[in-house]
């Protein structure tokens, strides 16, 4: 994170709520959105994340605290006086329209030259590879030409960022895949900050500078992808970012940094910062850490019987059944001996392989804001709460 | 193969008959069969005493291009036209703030407009007459406030008349575009406010323009049938004013000469399908929404 440290925050949302009636659909949101970066709201349906855009982009009113754009507050601004743009997922494009006075709209609201909005419209589709389709109108064009029309019409505009709601929800797997790295590739050059919608993890993880995840209107953890995958921060996003093996646990016998995991089915001993004695957490392991052996591991005790091996090709997946029935998965690559099915192996993993996360929420979101969000900061806090 | 396509279509000959064959029977028996009979009637003589004479002749269209009737004709036009501008100044901004209130209020306000009409139209008018005439309710009330000292003449007018044929037609234009209004997608509105339109513009560039087919629907809907509608006239103008309508009704109940009413009758179905195609040329832009 901290080489985001430099960059200049574009919009600052703060201690941002809403609710739908007695509903509330985003919980204290902080985030800070910095100049020229790719920021993916990940997460659910109905997680907030879709709202959370709107709010940026004025459509919605915030129920409590403020968002800031460029340092000014903008409450109470209408969505045409904002300096952002959108992407919708249904294109939104306008049906009377041909493409080209689509692209233009915002130009002409600007009240641009006609010579000025040519050149500029020209410029946009290019940019998206439609030059050549400026006479076409909307119902003549496919699903994937819409899409690209819906950006240009966004960025011809030249927004400080473009806000995109899902927008590649509606195109086949191919043309997504596609699109997603044009989208990239577009980002970079314009140097514009996208903040993007989607509940795919695999479009989230290709594309973004950083992600925050959401889960029931919380944000649960920011951070680039590799962060996120590597490091979650709560059993939310261990489950929904990629496969992970979630064991529920409490500290037991601590000394210094070094403590027991007490699971339901065995005890393993490892070490890590910022936990407390007695403290229920969750462990996860992701399926290509986790081991198997056919003796006792040292510090480990957890055993299980082979129940079944699929192959697909560069992997070996197997699932195994613990002695108090939860099933956990392990990949291996196809080269390396695994034990025949119905035999006893011992579970193990390599001690940074494990991510060990808090379960008591107090702790757990208080701190997962960003700029305080390392373990050091959450050791020193416990330690002042224990004296 | 062939031998095996007939044999099916055989088969499918009963079930066909039965699905189709009672509208089919239906609209020949009380739409073919009339048509025939007033577009034949139309090219006959009509008798001394007012019967047919079935002798082929072009009179009864030769008599059509009568000045007077040509001067009926006009009125009619520019009366249907009134009638529809009227409906469609009235409808929009109706229709528009409709589309803006709760289901629950919008269900309420169109049970409203449908309400009237449960009563008979005839009687309608005759009521509006009634508060409309020189001793109605309007009048006698001014009268006796000293408002005015003479009655205002609002019955048997110009004016009245079109009053009567708004008020009649009236829902027909508000439907269709209440309908065009309500199937215009939310997004379209939020994208034109994201890039820069505010809501007025946002109104005159992609709201109207995206109303304009159910503009058309509603106003082919008051136009066509106010040609025709000759009560409205009656009722609140007095008989004093002949349009197309009254004409052809005329033809058939008093003058008794029923082919010339049904070469009238057969030129304003002419007249209205020539309305409906231009129509549904302005109708597929209906497609693009």
């Amino acid at each position: 994170m901290a080489e985001y440290g430099a960059k200049r925050t574009i919009i600052k949302l703060e201690n941002v709520v809403k609710f739908y009636g007695d509903n509330e659909v985003v919980k204290k949101l902080n985030l800070n959105i910095y100049e020229s970066e790719f920021l993916t709201l990940l997460g659910p349906s109905g997680c907030g994340k879709t709202t959370t855009l709107r709010m940026i982009a004025g459509f919605e009113d915030v129920t409590e605290g403020s968002i800031y754009m460029e340092e000014k507050n903008v409450e109470g601004k209408p969505p045409y006086l904002r300096n952002v743009n959108t992407v919708f997922q249904s294109y939104a494009l306008f049906p009377h329209m041909n493409v080209f006075n689509n692209v233009g709209f915002g130009l002409v609201e600007k009240k641009m030259k006609k010579a000025e909005i040519k050149e500029k419209v020209t410029q946009a589709l290019t940019l998206v590879q439609l030059k050549g389709f400026e006479k076409r109108m909307p119902h003549q064009i496919s699903g994937g030409q819409k899409q690209r029309v819906a950006i240009a019409r966004a960025i011809v505009n030249n927004p400080k960022v473009l806000l995109l709601d899902e927008p590649l929800g509606a195109l086949d797997l191919k043309l997504r895949k596609q699109m997603q790295l044009e989208l990239k590739h577009l980002q970079k050059m314009l140097g514009i900050t996208f903040v993007y919608v989607t509940h795919d993890q695999e479009e989230a993880l290709t594309m973004s500078d950083r992600i925050a995840v959401m889960n029931a209107g919380i944000l649960e953890q920011i951070g680039t992808a590799k962060e996120i995958y590597e490091k979650p921060k709560t059993k939310f996003v261990a489950d929904f970012i990629g496969e992970s093996n979630i064991f529920e646990a409490y500290i037991n016998d601590m000394s210094g940094y070094e403590f027991d995991l007490v699971l339901e089915c065995g005890r393993i001993h490892t070490k890590g910062n910022g936990f407390i004695n007695e403290e229920m957490v969750y462990v996860s392991v992701r399926p290509e850490s986790l081991k198997c052996s056919n003796d006792p591991v040292k510090n480990f005790e957890l055993r299980g019987i082979v129940k079944e091996h699929v192959y697909i090709g560069s992997l070996i997946k197997t699932s195994i059944e613990l002695s108090n029935g939860q099933q956990v998965k392990l990949n291996n690559l196809p080269d390396v001996d695994i034990p025949e099915t119905g035999s006893l192996v011992y579970l193990y993993w390599k001690e940074d392989k494990a991510v060990i996360m808090h379960t008591r929420e107090d702790i757990l979101y208080d701190y997962i804001d960003e700029a305080k969000g390392n373990t050091e900061e959450i050791r020193l806090l416990q330690d002042s709460q224990e004296t | 193969m062939k031998k095996n396509g007939r044999r099916k279509s055989h088969r499918l000959l009963l079930p066909i008959t039965f699905m189709v064959g009672p509208t089919a029977g239906w609209l020949f028996a009380f739409l073919v069969l009339p048509l025939i009979y007033a577009v034949a009637m139309s090219f006959a003589k009509s008798g001394i005493y007012g019967g047919i004479v079935w002798e082929f002749s072009v009179a009864n269209y030769a008599d059509m291009c009568n000045p007077i009737y040509f001067r009926v004709a006009v009125k009619s036009l520019k009366l249907a036209f009134d009638t529809s501008l009227w409906c469609l100044i009235i409808s929009y901004p109706f229709a528009y703030i409709l589309s803006k209130i709760s289901n629950k209020w919008k269900g309420l306000c169109m049970l409203l407009i449908m309400l009237p009409f449960w009563i008979n139209g005839l009687i309608r008018l005759n009521g509006w007459a009634n508060v409309l005439r020189d001793t109605g309710l309007i009048n006698t009330a001014l009268l006796k406030l000293g408002i005015i000292h003479k009655p205002i003449e609002m019955m048997f007018t110009n004016g009245a008349i079109l009053f009567g044929m708004v008020y009649t037609f009236f829902p027909f234009m508000v439907l269709p575009i209440l309908t065009s209004i309500s199937k215009i997608d939310k997004n379209l509105i939020e994208a034109a406010q994201d890039l820069g339109a505010t809501r007025i513009k946002t109104f005159i560039r992609v709201i109207f323009p995206l109303t304009v087919p159910g503009v058309f629907a509603g106003v082919i809907q008051v136009f066509i049938p106010s040609l025709g509608a000759f009560y409205i006239s009656d009722i609140m103008g007095g008989g004093n004013t002949t349009l197309i309508g009254n004409l052809i009704k005329n033809q058939f109940l008093s003058a008794r000469n029923w082919p010339l009413g049904a070469a009238f009758s057969v030129a304003m179905i002419l007249f209205t399908l020539i309305v409906m195609r231009l129509y549904s040329k302005v109708g597929n832009l209906e497609d693009m929404a």
